[in-house]
C-alpha cells in the first residue's frame, strides 16, 4: 500500500466528490418528479398512456444503466455528424458537457425505478379517502395534491432510503464518459500512478461514508414525519 | 429439491475447473479489448487482426511458443499483468521511464510519431498557447494523456479523457472535441475512414522522450527476465530476417513505422 | 451526409458471419448468460451457507458474515467488481498454489463468475435468511419431535418451506445479476456490453448497435420475469391463500 499520491490529488478528489453529489441530488429530485406522472399514467391513464409508461419502466428496469448511458452519450453523439449543418447551427447542443448526459441518464433511470414504487403506493391509498375528497367538491388536481400524493408519499418514504442508496451506488458509472466525478478522478490517479488498489479503496471508503450519512439523514427525516402505524 | 445444494455447488465448482487452464499450455498476450487499428482490432468475424497480431504470430513462431490473445481493459492492463492474468502486454505500449518503475519491457518493436488532428480547415497552428480553451481528447493511461497534461493543460486547453481510442475518435467526429492527440498511425487509419472525413492531420508535436519513451515494447513482469531475453532474441531475429519489413509492407505502413534495426 | 451513403445497410451490420456483428452480439449475449447463471449459482451457494451460518451461530462467524453482507451491499458494484477482479485473481492464484494445484491461471470468465458470485452472495444471504426466518417454527418443531436430525430437518422441511418465500427476492437478484454482468466489461471481459462496444468502435454505428444490445438485455429480463412468475405459481401450489383472521 502506498498513499503518497493522496495529498496531491485531494483537491481534485474533493471536486470530484462535489460532482458525484450533484449528479446524485439532481437525478434523485428530478427523477422523483418524473416518476409521479409516470406512476399516475399507469394507475389512472388511458390505454396508450398506461402501455407507454409501463414499457418505459420495463425498459429502464430491464437493461443495464451502463448501456443506457452509452446509448445517450455515444449513441446520440454518433448521430450529430448526420445532421446537415449541425456544426454551424447546433454547436451549443454538440458541446453540451458530458455531465448533462450523465445527469439525464441517471434521472431517467431513477424515474423508471421510482415510478414502479409510486405506482404501488398510489394504488394502496384507500379508494374511500379519494371518494370522500371528491364528495367534498375537490377537483381531481386538488385531490391529488392534498390527499392522494401525500398519503402515497408517506408510504414510499421508508423505501426511499434504499432507492437513494441504490442510486448513489450507480454514480461511479459516470466515469465511463468523460466526466471527472469522484471515480473519474480516482481513475486519473490510477493512470498517473499505475496503482489500482489504493485509489479504488479510497473511493470505496468515501462511498461507505456517504451511505452512512444518507442512512442517518433519512432516518432523521422519517422520524420527523408522524406516522400512525396500524398493525 | 434435495439435490439443490449439491447442484449449486457442483455447478460452481465445474465452472471453476472448466475455466482454469494450466499456464504452461500457452503464452498469454494481454491485448486491450478495443479496436486500435491498424495494430490490434477485432474484425467482423470476431478474430483479432492487425500489424501487431501478425508480429505476435511471427515472434511466437520464432521463439517456439504457442501464443494466445487474452482480452483486458486498457486502463487496468498493468495491474492485470501483475495479477498474472497473462504473461505479456501486447498493446502498443510505449516503453517509458514512468512505466518502468512498475514493469519491465522487451526491446522496442516499433515506434511512430504522436500527432494532433482536428477538423479540416486552414488553422494548422498546434502550439500549446493556440490550444487555449480548446477541447483536446486523449485516451486514458497513454503517453498522449501524459503529454497533454504536461504541455496543453497548463496552457489552458481542456483535456477530455476517454476509456478507448475509438471513443475519442467518435467524439471528434461528433464535434465535441477540437483536437485529438494520439499515435499518428492509428489516427491515419481513422482519418481514412468514413467517420474521419471531418478531419485532418495538424502535425506532429515536439517529441519529448521523457514522456513518449523510446518506442513500443512488450510489457512483462519485472521478475520474468528469461521471458524478456527470449522476446529480445525473437525481435532481433525478426529484424535480421526481414519479417518486420514484410509485415509492415502487408499493412501498407512502410515508411510510417520506425522498426528495430533500422537507422 | 456522406456517412449515410457509405455506411453498410442495417441488415448487413447485424448479419451473421464475417460481414456483420450478429454473431458477435449473440456470443456476447451467451457469455452474459453464462457468467450470470454461474455467478448466480455461486451466489446462491454462498448465500445458503451465509444464511445458515448467520442463523445458527452468534459468535465470530456471525460477526464476520454480518461484515461481509453489510460491506458488499453498501459498496457500489462497479468499484467492488474492479477491486475483486484485480485483487481476487491474486487471491485465487494464491489459493490454488496453497492447495498444491500450482501454476493455474484463472481465466477471464472464471474471474467474472467469482466476482459476480461474491457480490451476489451478500444479497442472497439476506434474502435466504429472511425466507428461512419466515418458516413457521411449529413445522420445524414437529420435525424435531419426529426425531429428524438437524441436517435432515433442514433439507426436508426448512429448505422446501422457505423457497416460495425466497422466490420473489431471488427473482430480483437474478434480474440484478444479468444487469450487473455488464460491469465486467469495465475490466475487459467480452460479454454483451463489451462485444457491443467493440462492434460499435469498429463499425462506428454506435446508436444502432447500442439499441440492439439493449433489446437483447430487455428480452433476457422479460423472459426471466415470465419464467419466475411461472415458477412462483408452481411452488405456491397447495399453499393456502391469505387466511382471514376471525
Amino acid at each position: 500500500m502506498r498513499w503518497e499520491w493522496l495529498p496531491d490529488y485531494l483537491p481534485a478528489l474533493a471536486e470530484g466528490l462535489l460532482i458525484t453529489l450533484e449528479v446524485l441530488v439532481v437525478s434523485v429530485v428530478a427523477g422523483f418528479a418524473l416518476a409521479i406522472p409516470l406512476a399516475l399514467a399507469q394507475v389512472k391513464g388511458g390505454y396508450l398512456a398506461r402501455k407507454l409508461a409501463g414499457a418505459y419502466c420495463s425498459y429502464i428496469r430491464g437493461t443495464p444503466l451502463l448501456m443506457q448511458l452509452y446509448l445517450l452519450y455515444y449513441g446520440i453523439g454518433s448521430l450529430f455528424p448526420l445532421i446537415p449543418g449541425a456544426r454551424e447551427n447546433l454547436m451549443w447542443l454538440i458541446r453540451l458537457d458530458a455531465i448533462y448526459y450523465v445527469i439525464l441518464a441517471f434521472t431517467l433511470s431513477f424515474a423508471g425505478y421510482e415510478a414502479e414504487i409510486m405506482r404501488g403506493a398510489f394504488l394502496s391509498v384507500p379508494g374511500g379517502e379519494l371518494e370522500a375528497a371528491e364528495a367534498m367538491g375537490m377537483s381531481p388536481g386538488l385531490v391529488l395534491r392534498r390527499i392522494w400524493f401525500p398519503s402515497a408519499f408517506l408510504k414510499v418514504l421508508p423505501t426511499l432510503t434504499g432507492e437513494v442508496i441504490g442510486q448513489l451506488k450507480s454514480t461511479p458509472l459516470a466515469f465511463t464518459v468523460p466526466v471527472q466525478d469522484l471515480m473519474g478522478v480516482a481513475h486519473k490517479v490510477m493512470q498517473d500512478t499505475y496503482r489500482i488498489y489504493e485509489p479504488l479503496l479510497f473511493v470505496a471508503l468515501v462511498y461507505l461514508a456517504l451511505t452512512y450519512v444518507i442512512v442517518q439523514a433519512f432516518g432523521r427525516l422519517e422520524r420527523l414525519v408522524p406516522q400512525r402505524r396500524s398493525v | 429439491m434435495k439435490h439443490f445444494t449439491k447442484l449449486v455447488l457442483g455447478a460452481a465448482l465445474g465452472a471453476a475447473l472448466a475455466g482454469a487452464t494450466p499456464a504452461f499450455a500457452d503464452l498469454k498476450m494481454g491485448v486491450a479489448a478495443e479496436p486500435y487499428p491498424p495494430f490490434t482490432s477485432k474484425d467482423a468475424s470476431g478474430k483479432w487482426v492487425g500489424w501487431e497480431i501478425d508480429f505476435m504470430n511471427a515472434l511466437c513462431a520464432d521463439i517456439g511458443e504457442k501464443c494466445a490473445v487474452e482480452e483486458v481493459a486498457w486502463d487496468g492492463i498493468i495491474p492485470a499483468l501483475q495479477a498474472k492474468k497473462f504473461d505479456a502486454i501486447l498493446s502498443s505500449m510505449s516503453i517509458t521511464e514512468e512505466r518502468q518503475k512498475t514493469i519491465a519491457f522487451s526491446n522496442m518493436y516499433y515506434n511512430s510519431l504522436p500527432v494532433l488532428i482536428g477538423p479540416k480547415g486552414a488553422d494548422k497552428d498546434i502550439s500549446p498557447a493556440h490550444l487555449k480553451g480548446k477541447n483536446v481528447g486523449v485516451q486514458v493511461s497513454t503517453i498522449h494523456a501524459a503529454y497533454a497534461k504536461k504541455y496543453f493543460e497548463p496552457a489552458g486547453a481542456v483535456i477530455k479523457t476517454y476509456e478507448t481510442q475509438d471513443q475519442v475518435n467518435a467524439d471528434l467526429a461528433a464535434g465535441r472535441l477540437d483536437y485529438i492527440l494520439a499515435d499518428g498511425v492509428t489516427l491515419d487509419d481513422f482519418l481514412k475512414s468514413d467517420q474521419g472525413g471531418c478531419c485532418e492531420q495538424k502535425g506532429a508535436v515536439p517529441y519529448d522522450e521523457a514522456i513518449f519513451g523510446v518506442g513500443v515494447g512488450l510489457g512483462i513482469r519485472k521478475e520474468d527476465t528469461a521471458l524478456q531475453a527470449k522476446f529480445n532474441k525473437g525481435i532481433a531475429d525478426l529484424a535480421a530476417n526481414g519479417t518486420f519489413a514484410k509485415i509492415t509492407e502487408q499493412w501498407k505502413l512502410t515508411g510510417k513505422l520506425k522498426l528495430p534495426g533500422a537507422k | 451526409m456522406h456517412l449515410f451513403a457509405a455506411a453498410v445497410p442495417l441488415w448487413t451490420l447485424l448479419s451473421w458471419g464475417d460481414q456483420g456483428y450478429g454473431d458477435e452480439l449473440f456470443w456476447g449475449a451467451c457469455h452474459t448468460l453464462e457468467i450470470s447463471i454461474f455467478g448466480y449459482a455461486l451466489g446462491l451457494g454462498l448465500g445458503l451457507l451465509g444464511a445458515v451460518g448467520k442463523l445458527s451461530s452468534a459468535g465470530l462467524l456471525a460477526k464476520g458474515l454480518n461484515g461481509y453482507t453489510t460491506l458488499f451491499r453498501a459498496l457500489p458494484e462497479a468499484i467492488l467488481i474492479m477491486l475483486l477482479y484485480y485483487a481476487g485473481t491474486d487471491a485465487l492464484n494464491g489459493l490454488f498454489a496453497l492447495v498444491g494445484i500450482g501454476a493455474l491461471q484463472v481465466s477471464g470468465m472464471v474471474a467474472a463468475i467469482v466476482v459476480l458470485g461474491a457480490v451476489q452472495g451478500a444479497y442472497s444471504t439476506e434474502v435466504l435468511r429472511a425466507a428461512i426466518m419466515a418458516v413457521p417454527k411449529g413445522q420445524i418443531e414437529a420435525a424435531e419431535a419426529l426425531g429428524m436430525t438437524r441436517f435432515l430437518r433442514f433439507r426436508r422441511i426448512t429448505l422446501p418451506a422457505m423457497l416460495p418465500n425466497a422466490l420473489p427476492g431471488l427473482a430480483n437478484l437474478w434480474l440484478n445479476i444479468t444487469k450487473d454482468s455488464a460491469l465486467v466489461s469495465l475490466v475487459g471481459f467480452t460479454e454483451l456490453a463489451l462485444a457491443t462496444q467493440q462492434a460499435a468502435g469498429v463499425s462506428k454505428r454506435y446508436f444502432v448497435l447500442y439499441v440492439t444490445a439493449q433489446a437483447i438485455y430487455l428480452a433476457i429480463s422479460q423472459t426471466s420475469i415470465a419464467g419466475f412468475g411461472w415458477a412462483e405459481r408452481r411452488l405456491r401450489r397447495g399453499q393456502r391463500g391469505p387466511v382471514a383472521v376471525p
